[in-house]
């Protein structure tokens, strides 16, 4: 056992940054961590290997009684057929408008307020970060309700905009959270020089604060825009009619009345669907995480 | 508008030392001194700003959140004592506490409650050891680990309606992959899980574990980072092994996000909707209806507003308290070890 630490202590100090490594991993520990690891990768990714699958089989194939993880002959017919069978294009159309319009407001009207749960101490700045919690455990079934009688009474039933702005409200907890602990992250230091220069408190907040945060905001826009362009519930709830639907409702119609679905045009609009928010993940997947942990950094 | 006294530079008593040395940098812009400041003044440390200008920074946020969510909440837990139904022309009424007389002996609501425990916590436990492995895992120096991080996180970027879609073609008793690799290992012939009485709620349950894997995973791998690794290397010298360093490192390092992240995820899976609603709807017989699908049908299926409100509070108020009982539990148990 001395040995092996004398061996493996600065090869392991060497070989970490921050993350701790197998303090003292033996081989065939190491061949066990790699089979969990493997078992993870295979549990978390074959669900979606069988989309893009089936998404790509031609319809013989997927009507055959031993259905393959390769299409034999892969086709593009399901993604046409999709096309034709369902408003895709005119739903993905409202789902952008509505995720673009719901980020870029929650973010706007976001960011001052996280620079005061920040930075302030007082009252105001506790009552936001316990709006914040306590938003996460409110049951949306409680909030629905009112939400769809204000929301008639203001005529927003059944259009876009009645939809953004329940996006806006939903997306804030997690937009405020994320954006405060970017805020925390700028040195007060830096706004004090700006302040002992003579900058006035807004000057400081556009030409110092902002600067030092827009990575973070671009961020936590995305991460608004994934979250509407992925939602349901409140999009089956107040859009009716189906020119006006988004997405994800658009995409419950190919499921039918009983279930019996066409398998192959159903992987193909899902597939389509979801690459949009694949592709932002990938871009601020370092961010979110990051982002939540600076969050929850005590201060 | 700011009073007089505001526009007064911080003064004499503001950061000593640091003026000379950061003139010297702010000259860069070349910008003239303005001598006002907008806003109330104060001194430029933390709490460099007053309550007004708090509050208009605060204000933008504030309305939406005041008219679409803590109202809302409010006008619902009214709602809920009153007769309220969609498309009615009569005034609605109070009826005081009616609603809740009549949910007590809904025993269709009650089945729906119990599924939903069933649901939340089958998810939750299951979800918190597999993302717990998976972030030890990825806590380590594992070659591809990368590429781990990046399909861990997968879920977490579709939609729910799309996981629903997913899981019901691995489901498909004909084209559904899991049918046909139980075919290949001659275990049957395989069943179609979605609508078998006694398949359903374990099939939906597993999809819901692999949906929250991501969140669980990236607070507790924050949490592991976190960890001092001098005390594992201390730890580690004195011999202990790889289970006591857990126990005695490890644990006590990330409980408190274990607690957090295992709580939200109880609160969210309860009041989860979409991926049950595209799997099963809430079948086969009900077997999988959760309270969230039979309070929305209640409401915009049969117009009840009024009952599907009551429902609603009588979900948070069950919640909060199993939450408190919950996590009073945990702290507590933490200080006697």
């Amino acid at each position: 056992m001395r040995r092996g630490l004398v061996r493996r202590g600065p090869l392991a100090r060497e070989a970490s940054g921050r993350e701790s490594t197998g303090l003292r991993t033996g081989r065939a520990a190491r061949t066990g961590q790699y089979l969990a690891l493997l078992a993870y990768l295979v549990f978390l990714a074959f669900p979606f290997v069988w989309l893009i699958s089936t998404a790509f089989k031609p319809a013989r194939e997927l009507g055959s009684l031993h259905p393959t993880w390769i299409p034999e002959n892969p086709t593009l017919d399901n993604f046409r057929q999709a096309f034709d069978e369902q408003p895709l294009l005119q739903a993905a159309g409202n789902s952008l408008v509505a995720a673009v319009s719901a980020a870029l407001i929650a973010v706007v009207i976001a960011t001052p307020m996280a620079y005061v749960m920040a930075r302030h101490r007082g009252r105001l700045a506790s009552a936001a970060t316990g709006w914040v919690v306590v938003s996460q455990a409110f049951p949306f079934v409680l909030v629905i309700i009112p939400l769809f009688l204000i929301l008639k009474n203001l005529h927003l039933i059944n259009t876009l905009w009645g939809l953004i702005l329940v996006y806006v409200v939903w997306s804030l907890p997690f937009a405020l959270w994320m954006l405060a602990g970017y805020v925390r992250a700028v040195p007060t230091e830096l706004e004090e020089a700006a302040a002992v220069d003579g900058a006035g408190r807004v000057r400081t907040l556009v030409s110092v604060v902002a600067p030092l945060l827009a990575p973070g905001i671009v961020a936590t826009a995305l991460f608004a825009f994934i979250t509407a362009w992925n939602e349901f519930f409140f999009a089956l709830v107040l859009l009716k009619t189906p020119e006006k639907q988004t997405l994800p409702v658009v995409l419950t119609h190919f499921l039918g009345a009983e279930g019996v679905a066409d398998l192959g045009p159903l992987a193909a609009a899902a597939f389509l669907a979801t690459l949009p928010s694949l592709v932002l993940f990938a871009f601020i997947q370092r961010r979110i995480t990051g982002g939540m942990t600076a969050g929850a950094v005590k201060h | 508008m700011t009073s007089v006294t505001a526009t007064k530079r911080p003064g004499p008593d503001g950061p000593p030392g640091g003026r000379s040395g950061r003139d010297g940098h702010g000259g860069q812009g070349g910008r003239p001194r303005r001598s006002w400041r907008p806003g109330p003044s104060g001194p430029p440390q933390g709490k460099a700003f007053g309550d007004r200008a708090a509050w208009f920074l605060v204000l933008p946020a504030l309305i939406p959140i005041l008219i679409l969510s803590v109202g809302p909440l409010l006008y619902g837990i009214a709602l809920a004592f009153t007769d309220a139904q969609s498309g009615r022309t009569r005034s609605t009424q109070w009826i005081g506490t009616l609603n809740f007389q009549d949910l007590l002996h809904d025993t269709l609501f009650w089945e729906s409650f119990r599924i939903g425990l069933v649901w939340a916590v089958g998810v939750t436990v299951p979800q918190f050891l597999l993302a717990l492995g998976l972030a030890l895992l990825l806590n380590q120096n594992l070659r591809l680990r990368w590429l781990a991080r990046a399909l861990a996180i997968v879920p977490w970027a579709m939609p729910e309606v799309v996981v629903g879609i997913m899981w019901r073609l691995v489901y498909n008793p004909d084209a559904g992959i899991l049918n046909e690799t139980i075919r290949d290992l001659g275990l049957g012939d395989g069943r179609d899980w979605l609508t078998g009485l006694a398949t359903a709620l374990p099939a939906v349950i597993l999809v819901g574990i692999w949906a929250g894997m991501p969140q669980t995973t990236v607070a507790l791998l924050a949490g592991l980072q976190n960890t001092p690794r001098e005390l594992h290397e201390a730890a580690a010298l004195d011999g202990a092994g790889a289970w006591r360093r857990f126990r005695t490192v490890t644990w006590p390092a990330i409980k408190p996000i274990a607690l957090a992240i295992s709580a939200l995820n109880l609160i969210w899976n309860f009041n989860s909707f979409a991926l049950v609603y595209v799997l099963t709807s809430g079948g086969p017989g009900g077997r999988t209806r959760l309270p969230m699908l039979f309070a929305y049908e209640e409401a915009f299926r049969y117009g009840q507003f009024g009952y599907a409100a009551a429902m609603g509070c009588v979900m948070v108020a069950v919640i909060s308290v199993l939450l408190a009982v919950y996590l009073v539990g945990r702290l507590r148990g933490g200080e006697s070890r």
